[in-house]
């Protein structure tokens, strides 16, 4: 099953009355491929739409392990709290967490792993120390992955709660300090609002919270998660698309992050996926006389973004996936650096006991 | 490539493959299974051939389910024990709203006994047993799948998983169906018997947890039952479950209600036809 018809059946849950039984085990395994058969789960519920019993038995398990996550969240949104009360510093919940403990609708049977944080950066020794406190410790023991993610990146190494395997990603600011844009990670501190019956959590005002998720995914190398995460988007913004000050907010927002053409990006795949009310007028401004780059870089995500039931999308998708993930470590690192990181990483892939480390890296 | 579509009970799958070893396993054990057309597919299988160059002087398989790869590759010899490891890693793993637990579970007049699988057991020869000598009916020789909704074990049966002594002990059961061994797996040498007839056309009949026994299988001559609480098996129980972290609040109601209904009792034997007895005094069943 394409895109398209998943993305129109998501849309109009009633039309999957038509569908057969082989069309429906198409769509039950090319929504899990793209992560959304959790919110496809819902959405069908919502619609009341009858399921037959084979794939409901599959809707019904989604459904379940999301409220379960969502239930586990909240548990470990109490335990990082208790762990770094003490520190006094903000906390900033981002994405996922975000969504779900805010109440967003872009949170509704979403699944996910890790918890994203964002904290000052002066405040990171304090904050790591409270979390191995708390009984997190490192996940990368290799000494050029720890400085890899210290000197380059944007967040410490990811972070493993030793009793209950839950993840934690702890950023300083929201994109690699070596990229090219460069967003203003203390504003969106400055302007998250305490979550309330926490004591240090906060969470981004909306207008920082959907540019985040928009900065992630047109820096993001790896597409596994890009439909899923235009779908939180699309949620996001439609709880807005009624008040016109919003996108001028929106728009002011973006180019104050210095994230103009990463927000046109987005705003311009999720009008062509899901229909989004957005402004020819902000697009326009925010992509100012880089239109046909935009149009060009647009298509080539439209091209990548192929879901499929067996994990095997065309060639030509293959390719646009290619030039994708170049371009993302482009846009986080200067050529030299890059050219340094990857031989690296080639070096370690050749040495034999070298592998298992290099095998676990992520975003690298 | 070979390509079908299986009812196994409670689910269809289907699998794909070029290697003849999983198409002689298929029809050897899953013959009986019909075929339906354009059904929904809960699990759409393939093993394939390795990649990259050395599957020339090493041939491997891989398992993919839908567009997983869960496992790395194995020898292509091992590929039809691979689809069984995979299938049980599947049903395991995939939420279905279903509490999954390693454990036989075989039934009579409506009532089961689970066997719950602690390595070295003795649970699949013992299940083997109970299912050819004795008249129970094989629901699964590794999976307990509990529904929530009715407290009720669904039946999911498939081969009886054999390894190493269990092979020869099991080839002797009269009327029993044993596939062919694979040596020097992970497990050692492993085999397959056949489920009964009976045990796969009543497949979309489940059954009420009524007993929970915990065999203990020892080259010490003796034998004994000894009763273990609930709350003792509660925790044995959860050792060996698959998925009762992820089925949260929900896996543990489920369970709870499953210890409200069963007696437990640990059996401690050095031959078959002792552990047979045991069960039978547990069960008050022939």
């Amino acid at each position: 099953m394409d895109r398209v018809t998943l993305l129109d059946l998501m849309q109009h849950p009633q039309r999957t009355a038509a569908l057969t039984p082989s069309l429906w085990s198409d769509l039950i395994a090319t929504a899990r491929n793209a992560n959304l058969l959790g919110k496809l789960a819902h959405r069908l519920r919502e619609a009341g739409v009858s399921v037959p019993a084979g794939p409901m038995r599959h809707l019904d398990g989604a459904r379940l392990l999301s409220e379960r996550q969502h239930h586990s969240v909240a548990w470990e949104a109490q335990c990082i709290d208790a762990a770094l009360a003490h520190t006094g510093e903000p906390i900033v919940l981002l994405k996922g967490s975000a969504y779900v403990l805010s109440g967003k609708a872009a949170g509704v049977g979403r699944l996910f792993g890790d918890v994203d944080v964002l904290v000052p950066p002066h405040s990171l020794g304090k904050v790591e120390v409270r979390l191995m406190i708390g009984g997190w410790t490192q996940m990368k023991s290799d000494e050029y992955d720890q400085r890899y993610y210290r000197e380059w990146m944007h967040e410490l190494p990811p972070m493993v709660h030793v009793r209950r395997g839950t993840v934690i990603d702890v950023h300083h600011t929201i994109l690699p300090l070596t990229a090219r844009h460069h967003p203003d990670a203390e504003a969106i501190i400055a302007c998250s609002t305490p979550l309330p019956g926490y004591r240090s959590l906060r969470i981004p005002c909306d207008e920082d919270l959907i540019i985040h998720s928009m900065c992630h995914l047109a820096h993001e190398g790896e597409l596994h998660n890009a439909l899923r995460d235009l779908d939180d988007i699309d949620s996001l913004l439609r709880e807005h698309t009624v008040a016109p000050a919003f996108w001028d907010r929106l728009g002011a927002r973006a180019e104050h992050h210095d994230l103009a053409m990463p927000v046109a990006l987005c705003l311009a795949l999720v009008r062509r996926f899901f229909d989004t009310p957005v402004p020819d007028s902000l697009i326009a401004r925010l992509a100012s006389g880089n239109a046909r780059a935009l149009e060009r870089l647009a298509q080539r995500y439209d091209t990548a973004i192929a879901p499929h039931p067996e994990g095997r999308p065309p060639l030509r998708s293959l390719a646009a996936q290619l030039l994708i993930y170049i371009r993302s470590h482009w846009l986080r690192m200067p050529p030299q650096l890059l050219v340094r990181h990857l031989s690296r990483k080639a070096w370690q892939r050749l040495l034999p006991d070298a592998s298992a480390a290099g095998k676990n890296e992520q975003g690298a | 490539m070979f390509d079908t579509t299986l009812r196994i009970a409670p689910f269809v799958i289907r699998v794909r493959s070029p290697f003849a070893s999983v198409v002689e396993h298929l029809e050897f054990f899953y013959r009986d299974c019909e075929k339906p057309r354009d059904a929904f597919v809960d699990f759409d299988i393939r093993l394939l051939p390795g990649q990259g160059l050395h599957r020339l002087w090493r041939p491997q398989a891989r398992f993919l389910v839908d567009d997983q790869n869960p496992f790395l590759p194995l020898p292509a010899n091992q590929a039809a024990p691979m689809f069984e490891w995979g299938l049980n890693w599947t049903i395991a793993s995939r939420s279905l709203g279903y509490v999954v637990f390693h454990a036989a579970v075989l039934e009579k007049a409506g009532n089961a006994i689970i066997l719950p699988g602690f390595p070295g057991a003795g649970k699949s020869t013992l299940c083997a047993a109970l299912s050819h000598l004795r008249g129970w009916r094989l629901l699964s020789d590794e999976l307990a799948i509990l529904d929530p909704a009715t407290g009720a074990l669904i039946a999911n049966p498939r081969p009886i998983s054999l390894k190493n002594a269990s092979i020869d002990i099991v080839t002797r059961f009269p009327g029993t169906r044993v596939g062919r061994q694979y040596l020097d797996t992970r497990k050692g040498t492993v085999a397959h018997a056949a489920p009964t007839r009976d045990a796969i056309e009543r497949a979309d009949q489940s059954a009420q947890p009524r007993w929970l026994i915990f065999p203990q299988f020892s080259p010490e001559p003796g034998r004994q039952v000894t009763p273990v609480s609930h709350a003792e098996a509660f925790a044995l129980i959860g050792e060996q479950s698959f998925n009762q972290e992820r089925m949260g609040e929900l896996g543990f109601r489920a369970l709870c209600a499953l210890l409200d209904r069963v007696d437990c009792h640990q059996i401690e034997y050095s031959s078959t036809e002792d552990a047979l007895d045991l069960v039978a005094q547990v069960t008050q069943q022939d």
